[in-house]
């Protein structure tokens, strides 16, 4: 059988973080780049804290059970999030984590990124909100699972228009910090 | 190999959708694409009260329906959201409400009246978890008995379970189709998962869906029964406002509507909504055989758990073992015919349910042998999903 390309991305933290809108925002660009596409999540009742997770998987073949159960790239922002899902991951996976919000990761795992994301957006863009979109843009040119091209378009469907400069601003600003790893 | 084969039948697909796709490929909601199927079979009017995690069904309709001059109310439960579709459908409008397990509940005595005053109108669950309020962001199959018995008396049912996306959206406008042809009302199931997942799919052009319409009478209207005794099954309808006068109660009721207590004519009633399902058969019950040919292991799934049994066929098929998949589409009426089939073709039958057992309760019912190890029960009903990993684990210890 000839390999099927198919990724599995988990973004974790705590509700509010805005994950499950990475989570859509990346599976909005899997579709422009013409791949099948689920997006699934898991929340609590609440609508801010509490754990939360969002998993897109991205595949060129048919997606059937919609959960990443074996994942290749996890967005962790919080250490809770990061100690449970990281056992989910394959061993060459690749983990980002805002390295203030995860101090300790347990197990050795592919490839690891570390950054502070949600410090860098207050600092750069004066608010933390659209750290979300910096964490995925970073994510993107990391991993090139979605062109940047498809990335920018599902960023600017996906949010009000009032809120694309910003976000758009959010999305350079991930670029710019995966480019001294690249 | 296997894969290239024809994989996949399903059966009596008279399908909503005549034509191909034509339009891009987009990313949808399984509760938004419930919505947009809704509007493209003609919905009227919605009212219901918003539960999670069937939200932005009302969402969304609150939105598009005035678009197309049609009416959205947000009642004040699910007890006066059910009673204001069988009105708003007494008048004409195709109605339709979504809720979630709670709100079922709630709307069970009102269901019953629809049916027994065989008023076309559609009830969307999407199913949560738990017993009473429960897990309200957490998938369960705990409705799937509520669907039927839900309401009292012998009630004819018509319950339809989509698995993708894109089968929301086509058996949201079956389930209208459905209500409208067989006047009465018709429930489409959801697992909490599918509401709320997205997935890339392709939706037809509104044109290329086929739309059913209720029989409306031609008499004149001192001639006009509402329940007709002439007409087999399904009598023609008319409305409130166009001169037909009727009576409408949940009594039994003769040809006019009006309260019976007369056997024969309870008798005819009730041999009327049975029979609308039992010499329906055919039409109602649609069915997906997913490499059932050679099949030696079944798996008997609806929903989500027919995803997780679809990614664990593969990984056992690749070892080698012959397994394939029954699906139910329609789920009440229940797919008797197909289940004995493959009671007797297959060794083995693995259920998996999110619940503690109630689909596979029909598979006992029709088999006498529910001793012998051969069904294989799969139940979780904390909240999670049943795994591909899980479920290929019990194949391969079966077979």
């Amino acid at each position: 059988m000839s390999q099927v390309f198919r990724k599995e991305v988990r973004f974790s933290g705590s509700g509010g973080q805005g994950l499950i809108l990475d989570g859509i925002v990346l599976a909005r660009a899997g579709v422009l780049d013409n791949y099948k596409v689920t997006q699934t999540q898991s929340y609590g009742p609440e609508s801010r804290g509490g754990s939360s997770r969002a998993d897109t998987i991205i595949s060129d073949g048919d997606i059937y059970y919609p959960e990443a159960q074996n994942i290749d790239i996890l967005v962790a922002l919080t250490q809770v999030a990061c100690d449970k899902f990281i056992f989910e991951m394959k061993e060459d996976g690749i983990l980002i984590v805002d390295n203030n919000l995860v101090k300790n990761i347990s197990v050795s795992i592919g490839k690891i990124y570390e950054e502070p994301f949600t410090e860098i957006t207050l600092e750069k863009l004066g608010t933390e909100l659209p750290m979300n979109i910096v964490t995925l843009a970073f994510m993107v040119k990391i991993t090139k699972i979605v062109s940047e091209k498809s990335l920018e378009q599902a960023i600017r469907d996906s949010v009000k228009p009032m809120h694309i400069e910003l976000n758009i601003k959010a999305m350079n600003l991930g670029f710019d910090l995966a480019k001294k790893y690249l | 190999m296997a894969k290239e084969k024809k994989e996949k039948v399903v059966e009596n697909m008279e399908t909503e959708v005549v034509a191909e796709d034509t339009r891009k490929v987009v990313l949808m909601q399984g509760n938004e694409a419930v919505a947009r199927g809704a509007l493209a079979a003609g919905l009227d009017f919605y009212a219901g009260y918003p539960i999670t995690p069937s939200t932005e069904i009302a969402e969304i309709l609150s939105e598009e329906l005035p678009k197309k001059g049609g009416k959205f109310i947000q009642m004040e439960d699910e007890i006066a959201s059910i009673c204001a579709i069988i009105g708003a459908s007494l008048a004409g409008a195709k109605a339709m409400t979504a809720t979630s397990g709670p709100g079922f509940s709630l709307m069970q005595e009102g269901i019953g009246f629809a049916k027994a005053t065989e008023t076309p109108c559609v009830v969307v669950d999407v199913q949560r978890g738990g017993v009473s309020t429960g897990l309200p962001t957490k998938p369960s199959q705990g409705d799937i008995m509520q669907s039927k018995w839900g309401s009292h008396g012998d009630n004819p049912a018509i319950v339809l379970y989509p698995h993708t996306v894109k089968e929301c959206y086509e058996l949201a406008i079956r389930a209208i189709n459905l209500s409208e042809k067989y006047r009465t009302c018709v429930t489409l199931l959801l697992d909490e998962v599918l509401g709320h997942m997205r997935e890339a799919v392709k939706l037809p052009d509104i044109s290329n869906v086929r739309i059913v319409n209720r029989l409306r009478p031609t008499v004149p209207p001192e001639w006009y029964k509402h329940y007709d005794e002439n007409q087999k099954y399904i009598s023609p309808v008319a409305s409130y406002g166009e001169g037909y006068r009727f009576h409408v109660t949940g009594l039994a009721h003769d040809a006019l509507g009006f309260p019976t207590n007369k056997a024969s004519e309870v008798a005819a009633q009730m041999k009327r909504l049975k029979r609308k399902i039992t010499h329906n058969i055919r039409d109602l019950v649609q069915i997906e055989s997913y490499m059932m040919e050679d099949a030696t292991v079944a798996i008997f799934a609806v929903g989500i758990c027919a995803r997780s049994a679809k990614a664990a066929i593969k990984a056992a098929r690749e070892y080698g073992i012959k397994v394939g998949l029954l699906r139910p589409i329609t789920i009440w009426p229940f797919p008797d015919d197909a289940v004995k089939k493959m009671l007797r073709d297959v060794d083995t039958i693995i259920v998996p349910e999110l619940n503690e057992g109630q689909l596979i309760n029909e598979l006992h019912r029709l088999t006498k042998d529910k001793a012998d190890g051969k069904i294989i029960p799969i139940q979780r009903s904390d909240g999670e999903m049943i795994t591909p990993t899980h479920i290929f684990r019990v194949i391969k210890e079966a077979h």
